[in-house]
This record gives structure tokens, C-alpha cells and sequence, in this order.
């Protein structure tokens, strides 16, 4: 067994892991953070994308013990602490861009990431940025709007509610 | 104008919330104290003997607490089938048993042979590697065709043969139909297959056992979409566990799509191991496993024959229908070509003549049971591209062949025993037109054939049997089951109601959407209700979410149980007010006096039912709350036209979708913004059908496309915006909210438009292509235009 050390959400949290331990593991069973979900086992489906030291990672590509020392950001982090929802969760829950919620934490922190290094991405480069997360519910019509409309684009010409 | 309270308006979705910060709870987030963990060890082999399985040196590994083999289960029921199909010689299907852990033999990859607990799941897994099996392998049956030929290997060595059933419907039309093609004007014929698919909820299946040893009672947390049903079945036919000391919690849960139905042997072991071993235990699955063990959909070969007369009148329709039910039958798999397919061939068509013959056969694959439309999606894409092929041969315009046949007096007996009560296709056809903007189309093509891209447009209509069903005719079809809901509304004294339901909400936004037809009946602001879903401790007995059915049944159920709350609370209202009953009047959440300016507010009669200091208790008992049942008298049946535009770059046989446009007739709407999101998910999973998606096996069994990197998901960047719309409304006329439901529409009505489409592409480009099987994947097309 190994101790981990890591900043999650701004607090600094300790625990110890085996070797083989996925960082998405530590945080679900080791810190009781179960918003960031496991759907693969291949990196594909993306419900377990957080931020480390600011990147969006997915947590079951990664080891606890490599993100030892590091800062990462979960879907539990991102509203206020009165639980006010950040603009992205907002346009997320005005465009119905979620219905089961399973992959939604992992679309919340890619489009988090996303939206860091293009605050005004077209649809054809949301479109692109989310190959990496699997919706299975919405299609990801709604998903690709909320994100459209978190960066502040103009949403109303897209048809359908 | 759109209201912003109630019926019709788009309430945002209160469970978002909790989805979107974090904190819902779904089946893998529940930890219970000192559970221990499973791995299942499964058959890496479609067919085989099971000789030994030796788990002595597995036992001594670290961490392991038990190991169970099929012989701890001997004795104890396996796996019950919940349909019983009978063929069209009378005689009942063929019904293997499924046991919970094989026993003698594997029979599909995936088969579960031990179970390991262990205090941690790696200490499982790692110990589940150490289990020696001795597995003779047998020969594999595979392909359908040759599990039918004399003297196929035989998937269970008790039965007579690897056919379930050789089902004909309506069997008494047979020669009818044989005599009405034989005489036709014109016939067109088309094989195709409607291939294997995995639904694939992003949530992996999970299942919890606890067993409290004081009070003899069970627990199962499972990721279900009916947690009463898995009560039933696992409590009555395989454990032996009254219903009243087995608890099923399905709570927040990721997705079903069918698959999220049926009652798998994890949950029985989980529940059987936690007293076994006296401690929780708990599952999860893995994608792999996922792949290997949640029952699959579809999976059919067929035959159609569309008969026309001279003047182009669909005057026959034969179909024949090879369908894998897998190497076990899975909780519904008869039902799915059988009374939920063969009843839909009539599709928007006043066809007088109809046969189908549907042979359901054992392989040693996964077994196949309902996904998303269940049935239905392989009617409509077998009758919409045959019509498709029947325009093009003939030479007419494939839309006014459609409208030409279709029917349009309702309500209309169809000659396969379904009654459609309302409907209109011109309608939902026009709104298409209207949308689609087809007079553009050329231009678009000329502007695409710049490019180097061939365009084409494709046109399907759909109709689907909804809101399943009425109880005392399933049961005359075979269902072991009722097919009510139920719910119950307590309203407490300070005037908000809880509402119990039976349905289950996995996505749909039931906790957001039930209570705009509850509040508004009453006339209080919907946040007064609240919706509890999932628990059998909570809801009376109810048959769960599928089938597109948990408005139009569970909703009438929650109608029904509030009506009687409102008679009772009018009472009440009556006798503060000293007035007749008669005269009472309920407006705005407040009961008044007709005549008069006497009233008194919902919340003053709450309060008086539970303090009934001046009540009149020689008349009523004090409390408000009531149950319904509800058993829908007719399915309900949403009807719709859909089209898509495709672009396909003939160097390379890629398809893009350009546009996919649904007008859909789901009669009343509750919350159009759910139902548009139903639409878009469902014509996502049409076109990933259409396009991208195959569950594929090599010849010895051995599943090809087991994980995300082989079993091709239809990703952000495969899918266009949709362009949906469902102002058209037929309101049901048998349920007391005129509703149809909308989750399965996008599914079945979007395949067929797809792969049109692409037909329509490839023949302007001078290619003579009439068919190519889905998925169209761009070597499949690239070869066909070699053709």
C-alpha cells in the first residue's frame, strides 16, 4: 500500500492505495466521491473525466499514486457552496442537456476543460472535443447546446426545445 | 403561448440538480457496512462441458470468504422466462431452464460458472484466476440457419431441437396471403437483416444482497428498471422469498433501454449469497462484462413480401422471420417478435392481407430480449424499406405511395388483432413536408455533387403499440404478468403530496414531469409534489418503465389515485363550509361554494383531514391519501413520418448524416422539452443502428465486439442537430391524459429513413444498389457500390 496525497476540490486529502489503485477508484471508494462515474474499462466512455492540475483527465486512465501531490477538480467541486450551479451545470440543466446523469459529470468537466481554451468553440469543435465521452440518452443534441449556451453563443437558431 | 406551470409547459427537470453537482444515487454509490465483493468467473467458451471446476486453490487466496459453483444452486430455481409463446400448432414454446450458475455445460460466452466473494474485488478477481476449469469444448451454433438444419448440435441437450417456436400470425390468413401475392400485379420481395445490438446504458449493471439475519428480511439494491418485477420473479421463482421479506431498491439509475428490465442471475446471487455468506455482497459490472452478460436486442433475419395491385393498393404482406433468442431465454425475450412485432406489421397501412411466421432459435450467444422499441424498430424497418423498394421499382414517389395506403378512418381494426384508436398520418406527412423542405432538395443535391458527394433523401413512417397493456389480453398471449400500474398519493396534513409509483424513472424525468399533471389537477405549484419511484418498500406492486409506457399507464394510475384524493378532500371541503357536496368547486387549489364567495384553501382541508376536530367523521375516515390501479384497456399508438438526408462520399462509402427530421403524433404532451429530448436520444440510437453499431460473432461463438473499442458507440461527432417536432395530436381516447408516449419513437422510426436514404444516394449516383444490410458502415457501402 501506498499514501496518496492530493488537493480534491480545494481540500487536502490523504488515503492509501494499492499500486494498481485507478485515481477514479481512490476518489469514488477512497474519498466517497461518487459523482465521478466509471462506465468502461477502456478509457472510452469519459463519465470519469476530473481536472488535474488543470487538465481534464480521465481518472481511470491515471493511477492514484500518479496523481499524488496534484490538484484535481470533480464534479463535486464545481457549484457554489450554497449549491448555486456554475454556468456550465445552468445551461446544462435550461437545454435538458442530461437525462439519466450517469455520463454527465464527466460532460460537465470535458465541457469545463473545453471551454478553458475556447471560450466560443463552433459546433463542429464541441462536437470534435466530445469524442471522447459517451452519451447514450440525449443524443447529444442538447448536450452540444448547453454547451453552446454556456459560452455565451447564441442557441435560438438550433431547432427543436 | 407556452405555459410555464403544468401540462404542456417545459418544466425544467428538478432531479438535474442532483445529476449535475454530484450527489445521486445510483446502485454502485450504495456501500453497505462489511460487504464483501463477487467476481464472477465466466465462460471464456460458447459451448461447452463443464467437467470439474476445482476451487480449492482459489479458496486459500488472500481475502476470499466463499466460492460458489452451479452445484450450490441444484435444487434451487433458475432463471424464469415471463412469456410463454405458443406456435402455430397449438403446441407451447420449448422453455430450457437457465440456471443461476452453469450447470454441466456453458452455453454462450459470458456464461457465469463460479462466483468468488471475497473482502475486496481485487482479492476476487485475482482468486478468480486460480479457479481450475475443465471445459470440453462442443461445437458452437452460431448462425440461426444452421442451428435449424437436421442434425444441428443441440444449445440444450433436454429439448427436441434448437426452435423455440415456429410462430404464425394470423395463422388463419396464411393461404389467404400465399393466394393474394400469387395473384398480385406487382410483388417486391427484400431479405434483410436487423442485426445484433447492445443496448449499452452508460451505468453497468450492479447488484447488492444484505440479509438482516434478526429479521429473516432481504435486501437487493439493483439496477433495475422495475424493481416490483424483480421482486416477484426472483422472491416466487427462484429463491423462495415472500414478497413481504424482499425488499428491491432501484434507485437512481443510468439508462436502461430494455436491457435494465430483465431479472439476471447476478441479482439472485447477490440476494442468495449475503445470507449464504452472512454479510452484504455486492457487483458491479464491468463494460466487458456488460457486453458478455446484458441480454442484447434485435437480432433478426427476414423475408418480406409486399403484394400491390395495378393501381399500386397494398393488397398482401408476407414476412418470414428467423429470431435469436440467445442460449437461455431472457425475463421477455418470446414476446419480442412474437405479439410486439408480428401486430405492428400492418404499420400506417390499410394492407388487408397479412402473414408472419417468426422461428425463435437457440445459439450460443448472450441472450436477446426487448431493446429500446422492442419488436417494433424490426417491424417498421422491414414494412418502410420494402415499401421504399416497392416505390422505386414501380416508379412512383415513395411518399404518395405511402399516402395512397395509408389509413385513415380510425378507430381501425387491423387484420393482426390491434385496434389503432386514433391517428393521423397525412398529417404528421405534412409537417414533414413542411420541415423537410423537399421542393430544396435538389438544390442541396447539385450543391452536394460540387463537392464530390452524393445526396440522398429518405422517408419512413412508424407506428408503435405503447403503454403495454392491457392485462386480461396479454395473458391470453402468453404473459405471465399483469401489465398495470399502480401509485398511491398521500398528501400530508401541511398539503404536499408524496406521490408512489411503480414506474421508474431512469432518465425519462418522471420527478419533474408527474407532478405537472398532479399539481395542475389540483391547481398547486408542482414543487408541493414529490415523486418516490423505485422502492418496493415504498410503491404498491407496480410493473416498472419499457415500452414507452410509464405516462400512459402510470401516469393514469397517479390520474385515477388523485381523482379519488380530490373526491375525498371534496367532501371534507363540503362539510367546513356546511355546504352540499354537490355545489363544491375546485379552482386554483381552492375549494369554493358555486354562487357564493365561501372558499377555503387546499392546504385548510389537508390540515382538517389530519386534525379532524370539526370533520365529519360518521361519513369518512380521517387521512388523505388513496391508491389506484390502472390496466389500460387498448395500447396506445404513436404514429409518425420521418426523413433523412444523407451525404456519401463515394471514394471512401462514408455516410454523414446531413439532417434527421422527426414529426411525431404522441397525442397530449405533458412536458415538450422531455418529450424532444426522448426523440433526439431515441434517433440517435436509430442512426447508430443504422450506421454504426454491430454485435458481432465469429463462427466458434467468441464475441468480437466486446468493449467500447470494437462495438462502435455513436459518438458527438457522428450525429447532426435533429429537427424535431410533434405539434401533430390525435389524443388517445381510452387513457384519462390522451397520451401515447414518446421514448421509443426516435428508434424505431429513424433506421429505415437512414438506410432509404443512402439508397437514394447511392442510385443518383448511377449505382444499381436496392439494399445493403445495417450497419452501413463505409466498407459495407464502398463494396456495394463495386457491386
Amino acid at each position: 500500500m501506498v499514501d496518496v496525497t492530493m488537493t480534491v476540490n480545494g481540500v487536502s486529502k490523504s488515503g492509501s492505495v494499492e499500486g494498481r489503485t485507478l485515481l477514479s477508484g481512490f476518489l469514488r471508494d477512497g474519498l466517497g466521491l461518487t459523482g465521478t462515474h466509471v462506465g468502461c474499462d477502456t478509457s472510452q466512455c469519459g463519465a470519469c473525466v476530473v481536472h488535474v492540475d488543470g487538465v481534464a483527465v480521465k481518472s481511470c486512465t491515471m493511477f492514484a499514486v500518479e496523481a499524488d501531490g496534484a490538484t484535481v477538480d470533480t464534479i463535486e467541486g464545481q457549484a457554489a457552496a450554497d449549491g448555486t450551479l456554475n454556468t456550465i451545470q445552468q445551461a446544462f440543466q435550461d437545454h435538458h442537456g442530461l437525462q439519466c446523469g450517469f455520463c454527465t459529470p464527466g460532460m460537465v468537466m470535458s465541457a469545463a476543460a473545453l471551454l478553458k481554451d475556447n471560450p466560443k468553440p463552433s459546433e463542429a469543435e464541441i462536437r470534435d472535443y466530445l469524442e471522447g465521452n459517451l452519451c447514450r440518452c440525449t443524443g447529444y443534441h442538447n448536450i452540444v447546446k448547453a454547451i453552446m449556451a454556456a459560452s455565451g453563443q447564441d442557441t435560438a437558431a438550433i431547432a427543436a426545445e | 403561448m407556452p405555459k410555464d406551470s403544468g401540462i404542456g409547459a417545459s418544466t425544467k427537470r428538478r432531479e438535474d440538480v442532483r445529476f449535475l453537482s454530484g450527489t445521486g444515487n445510483y446502485t454502485d454509490d450504495i456501500n453497505v457496512r462489511g460487504q464483501a465483493y463477487v467476481h464472477f468467473l465466466r465462460s471464456d467458451v460458447a459451448h461447452g462441458k463443464l467437467n470439474a471446476v476445482d476451487t480449492s486453490a482459489a479458496a486459500a487466496m488472500p481475502g476470499v470468504v466463499r466460492i460458489f459453483t452451479g452445484a450450490d444452486f441444484e435444487g434451487i430455481g433458475g432463471l424464469p422466462c415471463g412469456w410463454q409463446v405458443t406456435d402455430r400448432f397449438g403446441e407451447v414454446m420449448q422453455e430450457p431452464g437457465h440456471p443461476v450458475l452453469a450447470q454441466g455445460k456453458v452455453r454462450h460466452v459470458g456464461d457465469p460458472i463460479a462466483a468468488v466473494v471475497a473482502e475486496t474485488y481485487e482479492q476476487a478477481r485475482d482468486a478468480a484466476e486460480a479457479i481450475e476449469v475443465d471445459i470440453e469444448d462442443l461445437p458452437a451454433v452460431v448462425d440461426m440457419k444452421a442451428a435449424l438444419a437436421d442434425g444441428a448440435t443441440k444449445v440444450h441437450d433436454d429439448l427436441k431441437n434448437n426452435l423455440c417456436y415456429d410462430w404464425g400470425f394470423v395463422e388463419e390468413n396464411r393461404d389467404a396471403v400465399d393466394a393474394a401475392i400469387k395473384g398480385a400485379a406487382h410483388v417486391t420481395t427484400l431479405e434483410l437483416v436487423n442485426q445484433r445490438m447492445v443496448a449499452n446504458p452508460m451505468e453497468p449493471r450492479v447488484a447488492v444482497g444484505d440479509f438482516d439475519r434478526g429479521t429473516g428480511d432481504h435486501t437487493l439494491y439493483t439496477t433495475s428498471q422495475n424493481p416490483h418485477v424483480i421482486r416477484l420473479l426472483m422472491g416466487a421463482f427462484v429463491l423462495g422469498i415472500p414478497e413481504h421479506k424482499l425488499r428491491v431498491v432501484a434507485p437512481d439509475v443510468g439508462g436502461g433501454f430494455g436491457t435494465k428490465i430483465f431479472h439476471y442471475a447476478e441479482e439472485a446471487f447477490c440476494t442468495f449469497a449475503a445470507k449464504a455468506v452472512n454479510r452484504p455482497v455486492k457487483w458491479t459490472s464491468s463494460r466487458s462484462e456488460a457486453f458478455m452478460s446484458d441480454a442484447h436486442g434485435r437480432d433478426h433475419v427476414t423475408k418480406i413480401e409486399l403484394a400491390l395491385d395495378a393501381e399500386n393498393n397494398f393488397v398482401a404482406l408476407r414476412t418470414d422471420t428467423l429470431a435469436n433468442m440467445g442460449a437461455y431465454l431472457s425475463t421477455f425475450a418470446p414476446s419480442v417478435p412474437t405479439w410486439l412485432h408480428g401486430t405492428l406489421m400492418a404499420g400506417n397501412y390499410k394492407t388487408p392481407l397479412i402473414y408472419v411466421n417468426v422461428k425463435a432459435v437457440f445459439t450460443n450467444t448472450v441472450p436477446v430480449d426487448a431493446y429500446r422499441g422492442a419488436g417494433r424498430p424490426e417491424a417498421t424497418y422491414q414494412l418502410e424499406r420494402v415499401v421504399d423498394k416497392a416505390a422505386r421499382e414501380l416508379g412512383v414517389d415513395p411518399i404518395a405511395l405511402r399516402r395512397q395506403n395509408f389509413i385513415t378512418e380510425f378507430p381501425y381494426a387491423t387484420p393482426v388483432a390491434v385496434e389503432y384508436d386514433t391517428g393521423d398520418y397525412n398529417a404528421t406527412m405534412d409537417k414533414l413536408e413542411e420541415m423537410g423542405d423537399f421542393a430544396g432538395f435538389a438544390a442541396r443535391r447539385a450543391e452536394s455533387e460540387k463537392n464530390g458527394k452524393l445526396r440522398g433523401l429518405g422517408v419512413n413512417c412508424y407506428i408503435e403499440a405503447c403503454g403495454i397493456a392491457p392485462s386480461n389480453l396479454v395473458g391470453q398471449l402468453g404473459a405471465r404478468a399483469g401489465l398495470y400500474e399502480s401509485a398511491t398519493v398521500r398528501v400530508n396534513a401541511t398539503g404536499g403530496l408524496v406521490v408512489m409509483t411503480g414506474s421508474h424513472s431512469h432518465g425519462q424525468g418522471h420527478e419533474t414531469a408527474f407532478p405537472q399533471v398532479i399539481a395542475e389537477m389540483i391547481g398547486i405549484d408542482e414543487s408541493m409534489v414529490e415523486i418516490v419511484h423505485g422502492d418496493t418498500a415504498n410503491a404498491p406492486m407496480g410493473m416498472g418503465t419499457y415500452g414507452s409506457r410509464s405516462l400512459a399507464v402510470g401516469g393514469s394510475a397517479m390520474v385515477r389515485a388523485t381523482e379519488k384524493i380530490i373526491n375525498k378532500a371534496r367532501k371534507i371541503a363540503a362539510h367546513l363550509m356546511e355546504a352540499a357536496e354537490a355545489d363544491i368547486e375546485l379552482k386554483d387549489g381552492a375549494f369554493s361554494v358555486a354562487g357564493t364567495d365561501k372558499s377555503v384553501a387546499w392546504g385548510d382541508v389537508c390540515l382538517a383531514a389530519y386534525v379532524p376536530h370539526n370533520y365529519p367523521l360518521e361519513d369518512i375516515e380521517p387521512g388523505l391519501e388513496e391508491t389506484a390501479f390502472y390496466d389500460p384497456s387498448n395500447f396506445t399508438y404513436p404514429s409518425g413520418a420521418y426523413a433523412c438526408e444523407v451525404e456519401v462520399d463515394p471514394e471512401t462509402g462514408k455516410v454523414s448524416i446531413e439532417r434527421m427530421l422527426a414529426a411525431d403524433d404522441f397525442g397530449n404532451i405533458v412536458n415538450p422539452m422531455i418529450v424532444s429530448g426522448q426523440v433526439h436520444g431515441g434517433l440517435a440510437q436509430g442512426i447508430g443502428q443504422a450506421l454504426l453499431e454491430h454485435c458481432i460473432y465469429d463462427d466458434d461463438g467468441q464475441l468480437l465486439s466486446a468493449s467500447y473499442m470494437d462495438y462502435a458507440m455513436p459518438r458527438a461527432d457522428d450525429l447532426p442537430f435533429y429537427e424535431v417536432d410533434h405539434s401533430s395530436c390525435t389524443p388517445c381516447t381510452h387513457n384519462p391524459l390522451g397520451v401515447k408516449g414518446c421514448g421509443e419513437a426516435g428508434a424505431i422510426g429513424s433506421p429505415p429513413s437512414v438506410v432509404n436514404a443512402v439508397v437514394d444516394a447511392l442510385q443518383s449516383g448511377g449505382k444499381n444498389v436496392t439494399h445493403i444490410d445495417m450497419p452501413l458502415s463505409p466498407s459495407r457501402v464502398w463494396a456495394a457500390m463495386q457491386g
